[in-house]
Order: structure tokens, then C-alpha cells, then sequence
């Protein structure tokens, strides 16, 4: 479902001496269907810079990098759009939300982008937020004004309410308390029964262990790592 | 699919001075598209190239009209041309004032597009104004008082739902959040974000707040001394930039 | 008043008239199209009808009988003095007999009685322009002239049955000329705007002050703008004649004391008084 080949990054700094940092050199893996597969190495190995590569808010360089039949490394933004839209989600640490916007319909937003009607969106984002314990009193504010395990939560709920083909999942489990913790490695593990691919980075090593497949080291290909 | 805008190689100068340069990209149907970059970068001058206010040196501007599909918007007609702003395409100026009738009742001012493209019923057209100002959120009891009488952030939904009620296709907004409190500019912000994906409109919106653009626009391009210096996914664009002067840009905004 | 030959006939020299005529001709070529004219200092002020004028001095001949009305009256001040005018500069025949006159020189009304192909009427117009109000640019509204945009003259009406339940434009309501030009029709009440479609006689309008010149060629069609659910309907007061008895003609109301009495009477005071000499009474008639 999703496979990297020969996958390179730079960054450079224009407005620091032009500054050229090679950050990923030559990554080649692949994600099956119904597979989880956790990205390690140190904090700065490049991690996360690898996930957004593969949701193609990073640039890459070289090489490429196929979700389904889509290479993103080489994808007219209206294809990652569509692919975002359809093929691929992200649950990243931070949540970015238009504000004044109630909680239920930030999770119902990915299923009305793909004009499911309103009602049966609502109903999912309900049955989300319910598992994930946000109390029924929050669904009509904000986000915004929540707590930060809170907004994880939501983030969470947002990401799992389309059922995805393939998911990239930066760090679920982080903040969150034991029940909401056990929510999110079901939430996980029913993706995975139900042929998901997914990408993830877990520092909560048990989590890790419970819902993963196998383990990428990531700073075999960091550059700085290997002098 | 063919793009809803094939924009090729349009440039604009003002005597020596490059308004903008060389400027090409297709929009799809649905998609928004953010411009950013300083004042004088000439987002300004391509929008109003784009939309047909100015008329530019090079280049051409197809658009896919609904009767003859792709027309090159910049050699028909002027009377085709201004029927395409009343119709499929809409305007939304950063100043209310400057895209609405400050003497005109808000219906009237709603009202004004469907008469001109030949609605002759009254009741209708009461009812249609009435139900716009209802989805832009303006009481309905308001149908009869002049913009005048409204706030800032009440004009600008009218003049949104001035532009929207023949339907168009493409909107194109000129900083329409510019100007307004920051609690007024998240209303209309949820306002605009919903109107395009209930409507599937296209939109292309010059802005210089790169928060708008990052909750409103699909793509970016980012614009220095007339010319398109990078484009792209607007998430990509604002956290991995390219190049030198989108990197400025970026790194330049206060963090709150 | 005899003639005074110190003048040029009508007053304006040969070249200015040649000049009029010219833009008379092209208005009466594109009926309803507003013709720009180099407008001439006229010896009365701005308002008081040199745009009428300056078009009749380009239409009269030596032969020809003129008359004035202001209001559809012959004997106020400002229809005295351009009959005066013309009496001493052309040395025309005047009359205030509506179907003895070749040219008539009118403000603000039609006469009652239906004119003729040998007939002229010069309205005096102070505003032109009938999207002003709405659009103050000049260019825009020649623009939308020219593209036949003309989505903002409904508005106007919009506006007026928002505001009031119906169209309350009462005089100057806009008409459309030839199904092609928004024309002003100078601001004569609605009642008389049936009247400017197929008649016999040639319309011509002249603003001095905005320096146009418009017409409306025998028969033409012009239709009254209005909505589907509020079609267009020329009003006049609800009473007959106080003098004369007609129920046909547009009324003026006259107060004729401090204690609330009023008198309504024709506009038209020769169609008033023709009625009187054949023998009709109002119930106010001495």
C-alpha cells in the first residue's frame, strides 16, 4: 500500500549562508495493506520528517514515495489533495482548526469533504467522541479552548473518522491517560483488522509493541548519524 | 478533468515597472488558491488581471464557460467578459464598500445581480435576498436597511452573499479578511470555508496573513517583484519553503 | 413684443444651430441614445429650461407657432418669459392652443390632447441620466449603456417597493426605448408616460447644464420598467376636474385656504379651458 524507494531530503537554508542539511538519505521500505510499522530512532533521527514526506508536506528530493498508485514525490497538488482527502490520514501532534468551529463538526469535517451527508458525519462524530471520552457538554465549542489532552483526543477522533486505506499516526498515545490510551490502540488495531496500512511513531514503547507489526530504524538513513 | 482556469503566461507592466510577470498555473473545479507576498509583489495587479478588471500585456486567461467551454477570457468581448463577473464569476473586494451599494437597501443590493441577469419578479427576488442573507448569517429582518447601518463584519458577509447569489463558479477575494477583529475574521473565515464546499467553488484569494491562507487555501503561490517565485500544497509550501524569499516570508511571522 | 432683428433668428447663431441639429438628427437615428452637444450660455440660469431652448432655437422656422407650458400651464413665469423670448428673438407666432402649435416647448408634462405628425415637443430635461442616482461615474453608465446593462435601473424600483409596498417613483419613471436604450423621460408625472409610446408627433429632449440631447423618432415604442408582480400602473389623483369635470386628465391640487379646503383642476389649462367653452362644469366651477 505503501512503498518508498531510493527517498532523500534536504533542507536548505537560504537566509543562514545557504546552509544545505541533509536529513534522509536513501530510504527504501514498504507498508502492506493491514500492516503497522513504527518508525524509531532518536529524537532528530528524522522521524517525523519522514512522515510528512510521505504525506507530502515535505518536499522531497529524490527518489519516490507510492501510496496506492499515487507517487507523492511527483503529484500535481490536486492528486495529494485527493489523496488526502480520500486515500490518506494523518494524526499529527497538533491540531489546526478554523476557530469558532464546534468540536462535532471538526470531527465530522474529513466524511463532509467527501460529501457524506450531514447527519450520518454527525453520527460518526458523535460515536468518536463518545469512545474517546470528550463529555457530550464540549461537542459544541471549540477545540480550541480545550485542554491539551483534549485536543488530542479530538485530533484523534478527526483522524479515525474516515475509514483510510493507509494512516500515518505521529505519536497517538502521548498525553493521554490509560482508558484514552486503550481507545486509541483499539481504534488502531480495528484500521488494522480492516486492511488499513499504517505508519506511526511511538515513543510509548508498550503501546508500541502491542500494535506494530515491525520496526524502522530511521537513523540508519540519517546522514549525521552515520559519520 | 480540464481546469476550470488555464492561466498562461500572463504579464502586466507599468511602463518599465513590472506590475506582474510571466504567471501560469490551471485551477481545478473546487480547488482554492492562495497568492501571498508583500505589498507591491503584484498579487494585486495578477487578481485583478485574472478577474478582468485590467487588461494584461501577454499572456492569455481560459476559462470554462458553461455554454462553449474553454474561452480565452482576455480577447472575447468586453459585454461577454462583464456578463461572465455577473455570472459565473464573483468579486470579493477587501473593502465592503468598494463591492457593495452603501445607498442601497441589503436586499437591493443582493437583489441587484439577479436583475441584471433578467429576474423581473419581485417576490423572488425579495425571497432569494432573504434567504441569502440568512446563510450569511445577517437576520432576515435587516432585507430593508442599508449596508451603512452594519458592521464591519456584517457588510463583508453581505458582499459575500451579493457575490454568491447567481452561483458562480470562480470567486475571486482580495484580502477579504483584511481590516477586520480577529474574533469577526474566525466567523467569516468558518463562513467562506463552508460556502465553497457546500457550493464547490473555486476561489482564488490574495492575502498577505499566512494563517488565512493555511486554513482556506488548498494550493499557494507566493509572489516577489511580479513574478510566482514558488508554488504548491499550501501546508508544503508553509512548512518546508522552497525558496529563499518563501523561507523569509514564513520564518518573518509572529508565532502567538 | 415685435421682433428684434439685432438678433440672429432664435437667438443662436447659424453654426450653433447646424451644431443642435446635428445631435437632434443622431438622437432621432438611435432613439432613446444620449447625444453629448457643446451646450451655449443661454441668457436665463441653469434649471430654467436651456436645454429646451437651445433645441427648440434649432427647430423653429419662421412660419412655425409656438407655445410653452411649464406644468402644463401657459400663463406661469417660466413659461411666459421662454415664449417672450422666442416672440422677440424669432418673431414666431405664439399660442397657448395645444393643437395650433408646431413646436411646443414643455416642462414637466404632456399635453392631454393626443398630438400630430406635423407636431414637435421639446421637453426641458435637468438630469439625463437615468442610472445617476445609483451609479455617479459617467463612464460606467455610458459603459452600461453600451453593453445594455441594465440591472441597476431595477434596483431603483426594488428599493421603492421595499421602502413604500409599491413603486412610488412618481415622475421620471424610467422607460425603455425601442427594447434597446434606458431612457429618462425628463420628469413628467408617470401618469403621461403612456403617452410617449407611438406618438405621432417627434419627442426631443434637451439638458442644458448636463449638455445631452435625446429623442424619440413618430411611433416609437417605450415601455415603462416595472416587476412582473408590480407591473406598472400611471396614476393620477382620484377626483374630477373641479372646473371642468374631466376624469381623464392629470390634476393639480390646489389649497384655496388655511382650514384644510383644497381644489383639484387640470394640469393642462388649455385642455381645461376648451372643456369649459364646450360646456362642461366641475362641481368647483364659479
Amino acid at each position: 500500500m505503501i512503498e518508498l524507494k531510493n527517498v532523500s531530503k534536504t533542507f536548505t537554508l537560504h537566509n543562514q549562508s545557504s546552509a544545505v542539511i541533509e536529513v534522509i538519505n536513501d530510504v527504501s521500505f514498504s507498508v502492506a495493506a493491514g500492516e503497522c510499522v513504527a518508525l524509531t530512532g532518536a529524537s532528530g533521527a528524522g522521524k517525523s520528517t519522514l512522515m510528512r514526506m510521505i504525506y507530502g508536506n515535505y518536499l522531497t528530493q529524490a527518489g519516490s514515495i507510492c501510496i496506492g498508485d499515487v507517487n507523492v514525490v511527483q503529484a500535481e497538488p490536486r492528486e495529494v489533495i485527493a489523496l488526502r482527502r480520500e486515500v490518506l490520514g494523518y494524526v499529527s501532534q497538533f491540531l489546526r482548526v478554523v476557530p469558532r468551529v464546534p468540536t462535532l463538526d471538526v470531527v465530522a469535517d474529513p466524511l463532509r469533504a467527501l460529501g457524506v451527508p450531514s447527519d450520518d458525519a454527525q453520527a460518526r462524530a458523535q460515536d468518536l467522541l463518545t469512545q474517546l471520552n470528550i463529555p457530550q457538554r464540549l461537542w459544541s465549542l471549540s477545540p480550541t479552548t480545550f485542554s491539551g489532552g483534549e485536543q488530542q483526543r479530538v485530533n484523534i477522533a478527526r483522524g479515525f473518522a474516515h475509514a483510510y486505506p493507509a494512516m500515518l499516526l505521529d505519536e497517538p498515545t502521548a498525553s493521554l491517560d490509560a482508558t484514552n490510551r486503550e481507545v486509541v490502540l483499539s481504534l488502531i488495531e480495528e484500521a488494522k483488522a480492516r486492511g488499513c496500512a499504517i505508519i506511526g511513531i511511538f515513543h510509548d514503547e508498550s503501546a508500541r509493541d502491542r500494535v506494530c507489526n515491525r520496526e524502522i530504524d530511521v537513523s540508519a538513513f540519517t546522514p549525521g548519524a552515520a559519520a | 478533468m480540464i481546469p476550470l482556469l488555464s492561466v498562461q503566461g500572463i504579464s502586466k507592466y507599468y511602463g518599465a515597472h513590472i506590475g506582474c510577470k510571466d504567471v501560469s498555473f490551471d485551477l481545478y473545479p473546487g480547488e482554492v488558491m492562495g497568492i501571498v507576498g508583500e505589498s507591491g509583489s503584484g498579487k494585486s495587479t495578477l487578481l485583478n488581471c485574472l478577474a478582468g478588471h485590467l487588461p494584461p500585456d501577454e499572456g492569455q486567461v481560459v476559462f470554462d464557460t458553461r455554454t462553449d467551454g474553454p474561452r480565452d477570457t482576455v480577447t472575447m468581448s468586453e459585454p461577454e467578459r462583464r456578463m461572465l463577473g455577473r455570472t459565473d464569476w464573483a468579486f470579493v473586494h477587501q473593502h465592503a464598500r468598494d463591492g457593495l451599494r452603501m445607498g442601497v437597501s441589503a436586499g437591493g443590493n443582493v437583489g441587484e445581480r439577479l436583475m441584471a441577469v433578467g429576474e423581473r419578479n419581485y417576490g423572488d427576488i425579495r425571497g432569494k435576498a432573504t434567504d441569502w442573507l440568512e446563510r450569511v448569517e445577517i437576520d432576515a429582518s435587516r432585507v430593508d436597511d442599508r449596508p451603512i447601518t452594519f458592521s464591519g463584519g456584517m457588510q463583508q458577509r453581505l458582499q459575500i452573499a451579493r457575490n454568491l447569489v447567481t452561483g458562480p463558479r470562480l470567486v475571486f477575494m482580495d484580502e477579504p479578511t483584511g481590516g477586520l477583529d480577529v474574533s469577526v475574521q474566525a466567523r467569516l473565515l468558518d463562513l467562506i470555508r463552508g460556502l465553497v464546499r457546500d457550493m464547490g467553488l473555486s476561489a482564488i484569494m490574495v492575502t498577505h496573513d499566512l494563517a488565512v491562507v493555511r486554513l482556506l487555501a488548498d494550493r499557494l503561490m507566493v509572489m516577489k517583484s511580479g513574478r510566482v517565485v514558488e508554488a504548491g500544497l499550501t501546508d508544503q509550501v508553509l512548512d518546508d519553503p522552497q525558496h529563499a524569499y518563501s523561507q523569509l516570508l514564513v520564518s518573518s511571522v509572529l508565532q502567538v | 413684443m415685435t421682433h428684434d432683428t439685432e438678433y440672429n433668428f432664435a437667438y443662436l447663431d447659424e453654426q450653433t444651430k447646424r451644431m443642435i441639429r446635428r445631435a437632434i438628427l443622431k438622437g432621432l437615428a438611435v432613439p432613446g441614445y444620449q447625444v453629448p452637444f457643446a451646450s451655449r450660455e443661454m441668457p436665463m440660469p441653469y434649471g430654467w429650461g436651456t436645454g429646451g431652448v437651445q433645441v427648440s432655437a434649432a427647430v423653429l422656422m419662421p412660419q412655425d407657432t409656438f407655445k410653452v407650458i411649464d406644468q402644463g400651464a401657459d400663463d406661469t413665469t417660466n413659461a411666459v418669459s421662454i415664449r417672450s423670448f422666442f416672440q422677440r428673438t424669432a418673431g414666431v407666432r405664439t399660442t397657448t392652443a395645444t393643437s395650433d402649435a408646431s413646436v411646443i416647448q414643455t416642462r414637466h408634462r404632456i399635453p392631454e390632447e393626443r398630438l400630430t405628425e406635423d407636431q414637435i415637443l421639446v421637453y426641458q430635461v435637468p438630469i439625463p441620466e437615468p442610472l445617476r442616482f445609483l451609479e455617479p461615474r459617467e463612464s460606467e453608465t455610458r459603459k452600461m449603456h453600451s453593453l445594455e446593462e441594465y440591472g441597476l435601473m431595477h434596483v431603483k424600483l426594488y428599493e421603492d417597493i421595499s421602502r413604500h409596498g409599491h413603486i412610488a417613483t412618481s415622475y421620471a419613471y424610467p422607460v425603455k426605448v425601442e427594447e434597446r436604450y434606458v431612457m429618462d423621460p425628463s420628469p413628467i408625472p408617470k401618469f403621461d408616460n403612456p403617452k410617449l409610446g407611438n406618438m405621432p408627433a417627434i419627442q426631443l429632449f434637451g439638458a442644458g447644464r448636463e449638455q445631452r440631447i435625446y429623442a424619440l423618432p413618430p411611433y416609437t415604442s417605450v415601455i415603462s420598467l416595472d416587476f412582473e408582480d408590480h407591473p406598472f400602473e400611471a396614476s393620477k389623483a382620484d377626483h374630477p376636474c373641479g372646473l371642468c369635470g374631466a376624469i381623464d386628465s392629470y390634476l393639480d391640487e390646489v389649497i384655496t385656504d388655511d382650514q384644510g379646503g383644497r381644489l383639484f383642476v387640470c394640469s393642462d389649462t388649455d385642455y381645461c379651458e376648451n372643456r369649459r367653452n364646450a360646456g362642461h362644469k366641475g362641481k368647483d366651477a364659479a
